[in-house]
């Protein structure tokens, strides 16, 4: 792919387009720019840190990375497993570095008194959840909340994992593709940003089936004109099962 | 393949100036990378450079056992470089030798200026690498393979991280040696940069070498990692370009189809 020279400006020029593959040290811009996800600044040029695909947004540079394993960001929604209990407290598994917290207070409405009731009655070691990343930084592990609409205990469905990296694709522009799927199929999907999806179907061919988009989506997931190709790959799919 | 026999050659260096493989002083072996080669892991990469072949697997940032080795401001890489028995002539024990540990250092230190470390505290970057066929200059080729391998596990890094050895054989410099330059010759130098800044993380010498010809060596290394890191490059970005011409060819025919 050659590299296009764009000149904003005097002295700002940009060195790639939108959309286009960069590397870890690629120069994506020199002047007064700001160095989001996936790049990094050396005196007043921006360098791309992963392998991604370029996006300009005003002055702000970003490489939406391509691979990659889950790094816990505030207010992401997540499927956990639980996978230690405690009078006041719950492990969670997340696919992140590091474990997240659920104590008991982000979990019930009222206070629990952890002397007269055991938690594990409510979510147990193995149990699947939905939570939302309330904080996490480098001093302190992941902590989770399940205190809103939708999140809670999974219960049925099957899980499908797939690079989290890619979870923003499987959504699309304000979940246009997320609920495209679910309008062919008319399957329950709950998308995790962590790279875990639940899927409950009324027949396991379709929950077979959405692994199948899911795996096209996380193979092409850099490519244009996506949600048309998997709405295709939906109806033949479905005309298959049909017979 | 050719099959080089294996006695030591009267001369390493033909009166014609061509090396015990065909080559000429400033060449480099036939080289080939393959990137996310090994799907359970995180990232992974192959290369063949000459008769070298090695592979490489990337897992993490992962959680860090034992937590005791844990860094509170970075992530902890860890590199194993390790040669399978059957990887040399005569067969190698499996246990981890003197070399193998020492080569796993360097290689680590090689590797650790390129990545940022302080991006994943307390965790663990874990980088494998098993040579298995080997034929001079693996701990180059080595660190070449496990660049793309952490660049594949999209680990964000300053740069990649090039190497290759340069040689003085029969009093000549010359580019990329192999086992039998390796063994028979005067002198090596092992030299990883990242190349866009031209920055050295690895440099070792062996032999005796005048500095003229230690300059003379390490320029050419300059051209041999700046060759090397072309081929990174395009073996990084030829999957995705390969998949996006794919879709492109299936929406011709969705589009035919309706």
């Amino acid at each position: 792919m050659k590299s296009l020279k764009v000149l904003v400006g005097d002295k700002m020029p940009i060195y790639f387009q939108s959309k286009d593959i960069v590397l870890p040290g690629d120069l994506l811009a020199e002047g007064d720019y700001k160095a989001g996800t996936g790049t990094f600044k050396e005196d007043s040029k921006i360098y791309s840190a992963v392998i991604g695909l370029f996006e300009i947004r005003g002055k702000i540079l970003r490489v939406i990375s391509l691979e990659g394993t889950y790094i816990p960001r505030p207010n992401d929604v997540v499927i956990g497993k639980i996978v230690d209990v405690s009078a006041t407290n719950w492990k969670v598994e997340i696919r992140a570095p590091y474990l997240a917290n659920l104590p008991a207070a982000n979990y019930f409405d009222k206070p629990i008194d952890p002397l007269k009731s055991d938690i594990r009655r409510y979510l147990n070691v193995g149990d699947i959840i939905v939570a939302k990343v309330v904080s996490f930084n480098r001093a302190q592990d992941p902590l989770l909340t399940t205190k809103e609409r939708g999140l809670g205990k999974l219960r049925g469905g099957r899980i499908i994992e797939m690079s989290p990296t890619k979870i923003p694709r499987l959504i699309g522009r304000k979940g246009s593709m997320v609920n495209m799927i679910k309008e062919e199929t008319g399957c329950r999907i709950t998308v995790g940003q962590n790279g875990r999806v639940w899927v409950s179907c009324k027949t396991p061919e379709y929950e077979e089936l959405i692994e199948k988009v899911i795996r096209k989506i996380e193979l092409e997931a850099h490519t244009s004109g996506l949600t048309d190709r998997v709405r295709e790959l939906i109806r033949k799919e479905k005309e298959r099962l049909k017979k | 393949m050719k099959f080089i026999k294996h006695e030591i050659p009267q001369k390493l260096i033909t009166e014609d100036g061509l090396r015990t493989d065909g080559r000429r002083f400033h060449e480099l072996r036939p080289i080939k990378l393959e990137v996310g080669i090994l799907k359970r892991a995180d990232g992974s990469a192959y290369i063949e450079q000459g008769r070298n072949k090695i592979m490489v697997a990337v897992y993490g940032p992962r959680e860090l056992h034992p937590r005791h080795l844990a860094l509170p401001d970075k992530a902890l890489l860890r590199c194993f470089y390790r040669m399978a028995s059957f990887s040399v002539e005569d067969r190698k024990s499996p246990a981890p030798s003197r070399r193998e540990i020492e080569l796993s250092k360097v290689i680590r230190e090689a590797l650790e200026p390129a990545i940022f470390l302080e991006r994943f505290p307390k965790t663990a970057i874990d980088v494998f690498i098993e040579v298995l066929q080997a034929d001079g200059g693996t701990r180059c080729a080595s660190i070449t393979s496990a660049a793309l391998a952490l660049a594949d596990a999209g680990i964000p890094m300053r740069d990649l991280v090039s190497a290759v050895a340069v040689g003085k054989v029969d009093g000549h410099i010359v580019l990329d040696i192999n086992d039998l330059e390796d063994k028979y010759g005067e002198g090596d130098m092992p030299t990883a940069m990242m190349p866009r800044k031209k920055e050295v993380t690895l440099i070792q010498l062996d032999g005796q070498w005048s500095i003229e010809e230690f300059k003379q060596g390490f320029e050419l290394a300059l051209k041999g990692c700046e060759q090397i890191y072309q081929l990174q490059r395009e073996a990084l970005k030829k999957r995705y370009i390969e998949i996006r011409e794919q879709a492109a060819k299936e929406m011709g025919e969705n589009a035919e189809n309706t």
